[in-house]
């Protein structure tokens, strides 16, 4: 029960509890409907009453009799129970859901859309999609992607390597889009993956008509039934509803905080168009890992205390001793243009060398490369000791960074890590067309 | 004539009217409609969700069953990521919520102490979101009119859909800038009992309305119609545009009723039923002459035991009960289908018939219903007839219902259920306060009769000049100018009312005629430098040439001469016309004052000219005496 203080009490002294019919009578007037929850940060002086028509209304309680009419159960969304069976002319495929948006629903604690459902209740929201595959749901977590933690890319890339072993033909990850893209970079460098692995989401929540979560849910089942062995994001490619690009994991970005088109492949071109169960290559140029027979390798380990910190005009090295001090094993700063960051720094990232912590330079440009050798500043960061990401997105760096420390704890080790392309976010090459697509 | 009392019909309204604001209601567009062409197409499809009390809603359910994509036409400036479902709304216009207190005020309403939005699940595509967003604002009110009071049940405040400007083959196409214009709707309770009276509610409604910052003008304002009648069903019939059309629809929409039921009991007492099967009459029908069937995919039939001759009884003028079958299987994108009670017909022949009868074993009362289409396109069309013929056992079905332009109606989508609304999780509910109520209780506008009545008696206005300014709106302006300039009340009032209306239907831009200018017009007036005359010509002159209204009197040479001008005006044309003084006497006044109005029209008073006139031509008879 969502009530609290004064609507509490005024509700459990008339036994009446949320989903119970009740009569409200005021002055000259009076209401019958259904008690629904009130959002937790409401006020407490009103009640959320259902009428007849649909309508919600809120009604003060400080002129206000109850009467108890009849009591009922608290509404429930229920979807269909799926009878699923196995049809051994189709491919099988696995959904893994995280949350977010593509598996929300309504909440009535908080009056928002919030992840409630699991990977089954999702394919009962969208049964069309065993009309393509034998779909396996599994929940894996239920949190919002802002909540994501690199633990739990470690979780779910242990579930999707379960998955794979267990024989499926592809997977799809459902999570949400606000950190989809750290999420498909981890996985990227955690997993070498010998079939599709696709993450998908949704900027409309599927708790209305219009939402894109069918669209994007149907293309990824195709993506993953694909010949491309790579982690890909798989989202709307423009906001029609029409086709889906497939974006690899560590060259896209989250670009728009509400379109349904908002990942976009920064520094490359997507790898294919899905449109109505076709899967077409964009440029043929563009090399991808295809299916192959291999076992899935995982490498898990990570140190997750990496910092990443933005250059800005006025920035103090404080915040880069502060860093230093709390025992950050890596920093990834997010420097101005070409890879630059104030002169005043550079004595703070010099102790930073000096005491083995790898500090990785990465452009809030977004699009083009990190080059540090034009300008004065840049040159005596190289002999700082900062390392270049390249091309590399800089969130891209960041998990890079926390995956790299996983795998080794020497310097000069981790600083080839970060400067060897492993899948795909290196390139060094930057093609004219690369620019706002 | 039908005697509505005896077969207990029962009508209520619901009037939807666009709100004045200058936003929409959750973002910063402007609420007006474009002609220009689109800046973009967006592409979409919709699906049904589940109410928070997991009910799907039937008539979303469907919409979906005919899988359409709906396409938006967008605009750079004129409509931005809101309508389009790129974006969550903004706050909601509280423009828009105190315009609806209003309203609900002076309808004598019980407003909601917390304001909540609702989504209404509407997956016709006329809401890029698939469903508007509406919020119940107070209940319970009443109007007083001629037969009695009206109860005023609901007034919600919500979005306006999207205009659909186009449709094609499995797509409709919509414009975005409708969408989120404030709209208010009102319904009253079903009881009344004569479409004269409904007739007479909608144009009080309306008038109370107007009275608050309501759009003017074809399309801000819509009416729906509910009708049903003892043992019949409560069918909403949408677009009522025209009042005076309503009780035609009325009488034709009970006749329908009235025959359906007469339907349901002659179905009842032949024991008549509805076959659940398909059949596929391809090859029954392979030899056939009709070209629409030997083209189609797929050729099914159903059977309708008990059923011949009611399929081709009229029901409405010049519509049928098999027009109702139709109705529903041109929902699914089939274009029509052949029933028994019209066949032979349309290429299809005798022989054909009795084939068919035979293959699916029709008896003597029994009739088919054929469908040549698509496949997935017959068979859903024909489930929907089945559904139909069904529901005809039980006599009228609940629907939703649109205007044709003959006053009949037809089959639009069946009755929304309270299960298409769930809780609006975007916007936060809204409390309102004791004190804005009270506020607004001592500040209500005048209502359109209050307002007419009391310029009478304040200017001394005729009947017909006070109701012109009301109902053109114009009564602000009037008292503005007024106080202004302390004109001439009526002279001033039918300025407003009818020379605003020849200059408009002249082709001028009345808009440049505000207030400031129209005093400025008025002033020269009151202090005698043009005359009552001159005022047309002056207006005119302001609204094509965009002069002031002093340049616009000097350049049409219609300032008023002093009267030393007038005098030496007159002098002159009496030295020019001694010939005539002398020979008529003071029978020369009539020609000469012609000529002297002639030179002096909207220049000179006439009573000035004449007097002079007339003193001067005294005085030359007496010195020829």
């Amino acid at each position: 029960m969502s009530y609290r203080g004064d609507s509490k009490s005024f509700l459990d002294s008339a036994g009446v509890s949320t989903g119970d019919s009740v009569k409200i009578i005021k002055k000259d007037i009076s209401y019958e409907g259904i008690i629904l929850d009130r959002a937790e940060d409401a006020d407490d002086k009103h009640l959320v009453l259902k009428l007849d028509n649909g309508y919600n209304i809120g009604l003060g309680i400080h002129d206000a009799e109850i009467i108890l009419l009849k009591k009922g159960e608290k509404p429930k969304i229920e979807l269909k129970p799926l009878n699923i069976e196995k049809d051994s002319k189709k491919i099988d495929i696995s959904i893994i859901s995280t949350g977010g948006t593509v598996a929300s629903i309504i909440d009535y604690k908080t009056g928002a859309v919030h992840p409630a459902f699991t990977a089954d209740d999702l394919l009962r929201a969208n049964p069309e999609l065993l009309e393509h595959a034998n779909i396996k749901g599994k929940a894996v977590l239920n949190i919002l992607s802002e909540n994501m933690k690199p633990e739990y890319w470690i979780k779910s890339a242990r579930s999707i390597a379960d998955e794979i072993n267990d024989g499926v033909y592809g997977v799809v990850v459902a999570h949400g889009t606000d950190t989809m893209h750290y999420t498909s970079a981890a996985l990227s460098f955690i997993l070498d993956t010998p079939l599709p692995v696709v993450l998908t989401g949704a900027q409309r929540s599927s708790d209305r008509p219009s939402s894109d979560a069918y669209l994007n849910l149907l293309n990824s089942v195709t993506a993953a039934k694909s010949e491309i062995a790579e982690v890909m994001v798989c989202m709307h490619g423009t906001e029609n509803d029409s086709y889906c690009n497939l974006l690899l994991g560590t060259k896209v970005r989250k670009m728009h905080t509400s379109r349904r088109d908002t990942f976009r492949s920064i520094n490359t071109s997507p790898i294919a168009r899905v449109h109505k169960g076709n899967i077409q290559i964009l440029d043929k140029e563009i090399t991808y890992k295809k299916r192959n027979d291999g076992e899935v390798k995982l490498r898990d380990s990570l140190e997750p205390n990496v910092a990443f910190i933005k250059s800005y005009p006025g920035i103090s090295e404080e915040l880069i001793d502060y860093h230093i001090d709390k025992g950050y094993k890596g920093i990834v700063l997010e420097g101005t243009g070409l890879g630059h960051c104030p002169e005043d720094l550079i004595p703070s990232l010099e102790r930073a060398y000096g005491e083995k912590i790898p500090v990785v330079m990465t452009s809030q440009c977004l699009y083009g490369a990190v080059n540090m050798h034009v300008y004065s500043t840049g040159r005596r960061l190289i002999s700082a000791g900062v390392i270049s990401a390249g091309d590399m997105l800089p969130e891209t760096a960041f998990v890079k960074l926390i995956w790299a420390l996983g795998q080794t704890d020497k310097l000069s080790e981790v600083k080839n890590i970060m400067q060897r392309n492993i899948a795909g976010e290196i390139q060094d090459k930057l093609s004219l067309k690369y620019f706002l697509v | 004539m039908l005697d509505y009392e005896k077969i207990g019909l029962k009508m209520g309204l619901e009037i939807h009217q666009q709100l004045n604001t200058d936003e929409k209601l959750f973002c910063a567009c402007e609420c007006n409609l474009t002609d220009k062409e689109p800046d973009f197409k967006v592409l979409r499809n919709l699906r049904p969700t589940q109410s928070e009390l997991g009910k799907v809603d039937r008539a979303a359910f469907e919409e979906a069953r005919r899988k359409l994509n709906f396409i938006y036409e967008a605009y750079t400036h004129e409509t931005c990521l809101v309508e389009a479902d790129e974006e969550p709304p903004h706050p909601m216009n509280i423009e828009a919520l105190e315009i609806s207190l209003i309203m609900a005020t002076l309808l004598n309403m019980h407003i909601v102490d917390e304001f909540h939005f609702m989504r209404k699940q509407v997956i016709d595509g006329s809401n890029t979101g698939g469903f508007q967003r509406t919020g119940l604002v107070a209940t319970e009110g009443f109007l007083e009119t001629d037969y009695g009071n009206v109860v005023i049940e609901n007034l919600c405040l919500e979005e306006d859909a999207a205009r659909r400007v186009g449709h094609g083959k499995g797509k409709v196409t919509f414009r975005l800038d409708r969408l989120g214009i404030p709209l208010v709707e009102i319904t009253t309770d079903p009881s009344m009992k004569h479409p004269e009276q409904v007739k007479e509610v909608a144009y009080q409604i309306g008038q109370i309305l107007r009275s608050t910052r309501v759009k003017r003008g074809l399309g801000t304002i819509r009416q729906d119609l509910n009708i049903s009648i003892r043992e019949g069903a409560r069918v909403e019939i949408k677009g009522v545009q025209d009042l005076d059309l309503m009780p035609k629809i009325v009488e034709n929409e009970v006749k329908r009723q009235i025959n359906l039921l007469k339907i349901r009991d002659e179905l009842i007492k032949r024991n008549a039923s509805v076959d659940d099967n398909l059949y596929d009459v391809a090859d029954v029908l392979r030899e056939t002459r009709s070209k629409i069937i030997s083209k189609a995919q797929s050729v099914h039939a159903i059977k309708l035991k008990g059923f011949k001759s009611l399929i081709g009884m009229k029901i409405q003028p010049g519509r049928r009960f098999g027009t109702e079958l139709a109705g529903y299987a041109k929902k699914m994108g089939v274009t029509g289908l052949f029933h028994t009670d019209e066949l032979p017909a349309y290429g299809i022949v005798e022989h054909d018939v009795a084939a068919l009868n035979e293959f699916i074993g029709v008896q003597e009362n029994d009739a088919f219903i054929l469908m040549a289409s698509d496949k997935e396109k017959v068979i859903n069309a024909l489930q929907e007839v089945q559904r139909r013929a069904k529901m005809a056992l039980n006599g009228v079905p609940e629907e939703t219902r649109k205007v044709t332009p003959d006053g009949n109606t037809e089959y639009l989508r069946p009755l929304p259920t309270a299960s298409r609304m769930y809780v609006e999780t975007d916007i936060p509910a809204i409390c309102i306060l004791k004190e804005q109520l009270k506020d607004i209780k001592s500040n209500l506008p005048e209502l359109p009769e209050e307002k007419k009545e009391r310029i009478i008696k304040e200017y001394n206005l005729s009947e017909d000049l006070a109701t012109q300014l009301v109902r053109t709106d114009k009564t602000a302006n009037f008292e503005n100018i007024k106080k202004e300039t302390n004109a001439d009340s009526t002279t001033l009032a039918s300025t407003l009312a009818y020379t605003f209306k020849e200059l408009k239907r002249d082709g001028c831009n009345i808009e440049k005629l505000n207030d400031d200018i129209m005093a400025e017009t008025f002033n020269l007036l009151v202090k005698g430098k043009i005359s009552k005359d001159a005022i047309n010509q002056i207006l005119e002159d302001i609204c094509k040439e965009g002069n002031s209204p002093q340049k616009a009197a000097q350049s049409l040479n219609l300032m008023m001469l002093s009267n030393d001008d007038v005098e030496n005006i007159i002098d002159e044309l009496i030295s020019l016309n001694k010939e005539i003084i002398r020979e008529r006497g003071m029978g020369a006044m009539g020609p000469l004052m012609g000529k002297a109005m002639g030179k002096l029209k909207g220049k000179a008073d006439g009573k000035l000219v004449n007097k002079l006139l007339k003193d001067k031509i005294q005085n030359m008879i007496s010195e020829y005496n």
